[in-house]
């Protein structure tokens, strides 16, 4: 078979394809962000974006929230896991879809579910104050993270022999409480990392929720930027898709570390 | 009053009664084997004692207390598992502490704990290892001493040894025995392997469909079995099948020859079928003075097991194993040699069902 026809051929027009489409617009994005001063090539959008203190301000708030959903989510989701995993194996594939709900349902209808359930004249009126709304934010990103969180923690459960560790702690005086907290939860620590680094990486550019329930986040800022300003939305695209891949490089290592020390046990 | 007494223990799923009135009493310091074949039971009950299942009717008492309605870490019983179950997370010695921990112990008795504990299991380099890094014999030897550390009133085995290839499970075994020795601590080992049962421990419970079939000590279950199955499943103990012919003098029909047990049958009625029991070592080949039982048959194959030799011999449909000293003078018989087969039918076990 010549090279012409044969699969790695085709294999290479698909990677090249792929990274033109996925990198052309990345590089043409950085290229323009670039060129704020005339004439020349200079990190001045850069400088003019990180100086901003709504950038400062709007980005230290998305950190917040995504640093509480994910502890949000390792509190629900993890305790969720082991105990469907422990007592209820059958009901299994009926959380598992209940988890994966949130990538059907958009966003919006869950915020405006939001607003009419806990707006100001409801029993809970939760988007009255601030401070309530961000409780309302973190619950809602905890739902939109809720599939990544669930598969990492449950794929992680699944290298365990949870039932026969549980009965051996219980046997050796623990109570449920002790066992997810010294046994359970730094078992799949590895697996809570990478579901924590996805979700970092959705909350931080997060729109729909901040815009509607109108906070201070990073996504409306970056809307706002994008729809006054020439060269700075570039330079913002640019730093967000560096966050992305930063998380997303992290998860990789972590899983890899995670590959490690599974190899090591089966030795 | 036993330490430890199980009374009509039972335990249905779904309709279906797999443990069924079950009575045990064990004392303080002994050593219990549960015995039998995968299914019959054994773990559902150790699971009973130990928490993790609730009995469907009757009482488990442990020291006087009724247990049945604490919670498994309430109870206060070691238990080791075939699967080790050590905490993947945790060092060797954070394993040994665990317990102690959860206790709130003070710092000082926990070092010294574990300290001691290693040393009982010979582990004493091997403190700060992870699980995995050592061998199946080692694991299963730490998640004793983790059961242990916390000094339970109890200690509780399911096959532990079933994971290990023969050599470590022979060494672990005796091991075991001699560190149960030396705490005196109350324990019930459950296995599938009759050697294992009979090597360690002090009584033996030969379990069978659910039931207790029969409880003694590892010389009365091999010696004196009482039931088919008993004598079926531990040891080579031949079962022989007649028909009563004659229940005041305990006279039977074994393959076309009349025989008396000397003694009265009287729970039977003439003409009942009976399982009768000839142990190997109460058989011999040819005519015996004082040997009135004698059958007929054709050997099937000849076991030389060093000091003794066992033979097997086909009578008519069943098949009968005889274990003779080995002497040197005499050579053994050869397979499809003709032989006679005799014994003192006053020796043979009456066996139920
Ligand atoms: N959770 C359960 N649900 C239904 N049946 C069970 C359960 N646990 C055990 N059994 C049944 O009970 C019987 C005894 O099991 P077990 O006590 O594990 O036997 P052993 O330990 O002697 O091999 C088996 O027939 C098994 O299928
Ligand atoms: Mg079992």
């Amino acid at each position: 078979m010549s090279f012409w026809r044969s699969n790695r051929f085709w294999a290479w027009v698909a990677l090249a394809f792929g990274v033109l489409y996925f990198a052309l617009p990345l590089i043409g994005t950085f290229e323009f962000s670039l060129r704020m001063k005339r004439g020349e090539y200079s990190f001045e959008a850069y400088r003019v974006i990180l100086g901003d203190p709504r950038f400062q301000a709007t980005f230290m708030y998305s950190v917040m929230m995504a640093l509480l959903t994910i502890v949000m989510g390792v509190l629900l989701v993890v305790p969720t896991a082991y105990w469907v995993r422990l007592k209820l194996p059958r009901w299994r594939p009926v959380v598992e879809f209940i988890t994966l709900l949130p990538l059907i349902i958009p966003a919006i209808v869950i915020v405006f579910g939001y607003i009419r359930m806990y707006n100001t004249s409801s029993v809970l009126p939760l988007t009255g104050s601030a401070f309530g709304t961000d409780i309302l934010m973190v619950c809602g990103y905890t739902v939109l993270a809720l599939p990544y969180m669930y598969r990492a923690v449950d794929t992680g459960l699944r290298t365990l022999d949870i039932t026969t560790l549980t009965e051996a702690a219980e046997s050796l005086g623990a109570g449920k409480v002790t066992i997810l907290a010294k046994i359970i939860l730094p078992n799949v620590l590895v697996a809570i990392l990478s579901g924590a680094f996805l979700t970092f990486a959705i909350v931080i550019g997060e729109f729909v929720f901040a815009a509607l329930l109108n906070r201070p986040a990073f996504g409306p800022f970056m809307q706002l930027i994008g729809a006054n300003r020439a060269y700075e939305p570039a330079a913002l695209a640019v730093i967000a898709f560096s966050i992305t891949w930063l998380c997303m490089g992290l998860m990789q290592l972590v899983t890899r570390l995670q590959k490690h020390t599974q190899v090591k046990q089966f030795r | 009053m036993a330490f430890l007494e199980i009374s009509n223990l039972q335990k249905d799923y779904a309709g279906n009664r797999v443990v069924e009135n079950f009575n045990l009493a064990v004392e303080q310091g002994e050593f219990v084997s549960f015995l039998g074949p995968s299914g019959c039971g054994k773990t559902t009950v150790l699971r009973m004692v130990a928490g993790f299942e609730t009995p469907s009717s009757g009482s488990i008492r442990i020291d006087g207390k009724d247990v049945v309605n604490l919670k498994p870490n309430q109870r206060n019983i070691g238990m080791v598992f075939q699967a080790y179950a050590l905490f993947p997370n945790m060092t060797v010695a954070q394993n040994l502490a665990f317990g102690l921990k959860v206790a709130g112990k003070s710092k000082a008795e926990i070092d010294a704990t574990v300290k001691e504990m290693l040393a009982l299991i010979k582990l004493e380099e091997l403190g700060q290892r992870y699980p995995f890094q050592l061998s199946g014999g080692q694991q299963q030897r730490v998640a004793l001493a983790r059961a242990l550390a916390v000094k339970p009133k109890l200690l509780l085995l399911d096959e532990p040894l079933s994971a290990l290839d023969a050599k470590i499970r022979v060494s672990l075994r005796e091991e075991i025995r001699a560190i149960q020795r030396k705490l005196q601590i109350t324990t019930i080992f459950v296995t599938h392997d009759q050697e294992e049962a009979l090597s360690m421990s002090d009584r033996i419970v030969v379990m069978h469909k659910g039931k207790a079939d029969q409880l003694g000590t590892p010389f009365e279950i091999y010696n004196q079995p009482k039931t088919r199955f008993v004598a079926s499943f531990v040891g080579t103990i031949n079962v022989l099948e007649a028909v009563v012919t004659d229940t005041q003098t305990g006279s039977f029909l074994l393959n076309g020859t009349e025989l008396s047990l000397g003694r009265s049958l009287n729970t039977f009625k003439t003409g009942d079928a009976i399982a009768l029991a000839l142990r190997p070592e109460a058989a011999s080949l040819g005519a015996v003075a004082g040997k009135s039982g004698q059958l007929h048959g054709k050997v099937q194959d000849v076991n030389f097991l060093g000091s003794v030799i066992r033979v097997r011999v086909k009578v008519g449909e069943q098949v009968i194993s005889l274990d003779g000293f080995n002497q040197p003078s005499v050579a053994p018989p050869k397979a499809g040699d003709h032989v006679m087969v005799s014994f003192a039918p006053e020796e043979l076990l009456v066996l139920a069902d």
